[in-house]
């Protein structure tokens, strides 16, 4: 067990260390989800039925779960990067836990999206969107964003490591940027045809915008939304733990047999 | 029955899809020496290290790495070994210090202890000037230096090379060679994969010739080089015409066929013949006389051992490796 810690500390140190050696890019992962908030809240905002300023106020929290969703796209990027460039079978060939570098690498992921969604919060800020519940629902609507990320962050690893090759991860990662329109994230459900609003409802993301909304006081579910919708936060956490249930034992088991 | 193999491998298949990388692999290590293995791109030399290594798992046979089983007993396999890559399995983010670092306290390193380890081999692989640059910015011959270094950090009872010097200018080269032999010399045991004949001429113990997915020689550099016998060579004098030129190589080829038995091989462009002789009773004297008896008008005449290269291309029949 000492093992275990001891491993995924020594691979959360390197990728933190990379991180200080290029700092510059945690902050660019940032500009994104920034420029889609101020292109969507101004332009889109002005065409919906929404006030402007209502509408930030439910876009920043849609924006800070598709955020948490991109930890697929980063977790798929930095294990394809790691298996083409033959670090990780050094790794492998270590008397090091099996589990230690998957884990290392998600555990450092949510340190740097902790530290890379302030500038999307005082943006969110600056256009009009506040915390209008308590302290502690705030602080409950970041946990959920964080173990989001966490369940996002190993989905993707599993994929990366699947495909260990970085052009392809690269491909699939960008295809992951449907994933939030397909949600509430941007744009309510409540006007989608049947089949579409089911889709949308049932789509992780939708839960957590609409848990983050709830917990940050800015909107509350429609009443008859799909169930993880209408129980956003209980919603959140369970799919959050669905989906490391399934893709921690995955990542780890494909990372320990290794390329075939 | 005492082992005294480091590596010892019995019948190691593996196959990818359709391409049958190993089809019965047998290798044997003596301790503390340094067997190279040899053979063409795709022999399968890439697929054994992996294999040995622990990171592919064979789909039969049986393989002990230091007396542990890498199929049943991965984890003290991975306790035994050092592992150096074809390509430099270094964090290029990172810079050599903090590599070696955080790969000591992997290997169970930690502390001042792996600080002071990652300091002397930053030292001895003449990395301390470039310790704090990330790595991503070394020359290649730097980077294979941390890789090797990286290797090394526990004194690994068994090393693994694959292709250690591939591609690298002769200064890096030699510095490789170097640490090679010292680390054969304290008694480590080294596989040393290589397209290189002469490297595994200068460093190796004993040669195992792959060839597709097999061992298909194996023995001490003078032994494969005896098994083909000598190369005899002779130079002719230039000739006023070309006709001339031509019947004195076909002259001095007949004499060569008679003294050899093997076919001669010319070469009308710097007017040589040459033949493989296997006979150990042919002596430089006996061509020389025969020559001159045929009236062949010879500069130089040479009876040598063959290179790597001639035996390698003997045993396997093949064009040579990817040059």
């Amino acid at each position: 067990m000492s093992t275990v810690a001891y491993d995924s500390g020594a691979v959360l140190g390197r990728h933190l260390r990379r991180i200080r050696h290029a700092p510059g890019v945690v902050l660019l992962t940032q500009t994104m989800p920034i420029t889609m908030l101020l292109f969507f809240g101004y332009v889109f905002g002005s065409a919906l039925a929404m006030p402007g300023t209502e509408y930030r106020a439910y876009l920043v929290p849609g924006l800070l779960a598709s955020t948490a969703a991109g930890g697929i796209m980063t977790g798929m990027f930095q294990a394809s990067h790691d298996a083409q460039r033959g670090i990780m079978d050094r790794f492998r060939t270590m008397p090091m836990s099996r589990a230690a570098v998957p884990l290392g690498q998600t555990l450092a992921d949510l340190i740097t999206t902790a530290v890379g969604l302030i500038p999307l919060l005082l943006v969110g800020l600056a256009v009009g969107w506040r915390i209008e519940g308590g302290a502690l629902d705030a602080l409950g609507a970041i946990g959920l964003l964080m173990i989001f990320r966490f369940a996002a962050n190993w989905v993707g690893t599993y994929l990366g490591l699947l495909v260990a090759n970085e052009e392809a991860a690269g491909q699939l990662g960008a295809a992951t940027f449907i994933l939030p329109l397909l949600s509430n994230a941007y744009i309510p459900t409540e006007g989608m045809t049947g089949w579409l609003r089911t889709v949308a409802e049932w789509n992780p993301i939708s839960a957590v915008s609409m848990g983050v909304r709830a917990l940050f006081g800015n909107a509350a579910p429609a009443a008859d939304a799909a169930w993880p919708v209408a129980h956003p936060v209980a919603g959140s956490v369970l799919w959050s733990l669905l989906l490391l249930v399934l893709f921690v034992p995955l990542a780890v088991r494909r990372y320990a047999t290794g390329a075939k | 029955m005492t082992t005294t193999y480091a590596v010892h491998s019995e019948g190691l298949t593996k196959r990818f899809g359709e391409v049958h990388a190993l089809r019965g692999l047998d290798l044997a290590v003596a301790e503390g020496t340094v067997c190279g293995v040899l053979g063409p791109n795709g022999a399968g030399k890439t697929t054994a290290v992996r294999v040995l290594t622990t990171l592919v798992s064979p789909d039969s046979g049986t393989a002990l790495v230091a007396g542990h089983d890498v199929v049943r007993d991965p984890g003290a396999v991975r306790r035994a070994i050092g592992v150096t890559g074809q390509y430099a399995a270094v964090d290029g983010e990172l810079t050599g210090r903090e590599n070696l670092r955080l790969f000591a306290g992997l290997l169970g390193i930690r502390g001042g202890a792996g600080r002071a380890r990652a300091d002397e081999l930053l030292e001895r692989f003449e990395l301390t000037e470039a310790a704090d640059r990330v790595s991503r910015t070394y020359s290649g011959g730097m980077r294979r230096r941390l890789d090797l270094a990286a290797g090394l950090l526990t004194r690994p009872r068994v090393l693994f090379l694959d292709e250690p010097t591939t591609g690298l200018d002769p200064h890096s080269r030699n510095q490789i060679w170097a640490a090679v032999r010292e680390l054969a010399a304290a008694g480590t045991t080294v596989l040393l994969t290589t397209q290189y004949l002469e490297e595994a001429d200068r460093l190796a113990d004993d040669i195992v010739l792959i060839d597709r997915g097999r061992a298909a020689h194996r023995g001490s550099p003078a032994e494969l080089k005896g098994r083909i016998g000598a190369y005899a060579e002779v130079v002719l004098a230039e000739e006023r015409t070309e006709a001339a030129t031509q019947a004195a190589l076909v002259a001095a080829a007949g004499v060569l066929d008679h003294l050899t038995g093997a076919e001669p091989v010319l070469h009308r462009e710097n007017r040589t013949v040459g033949a493989v002789a296997t006979d150990p009773a042919l002596t430089l004297p006996r061509i020389v006389r025969e020559l001159d008896a045929a009236g062949v008008p010879v500069i130089d005449v040479s009876l040598r051992p063959p290179t790597l290269d001639e035996v390698f291309l003997r045993l396997t029949n093949r064009k040579g490796l990817a040059a």
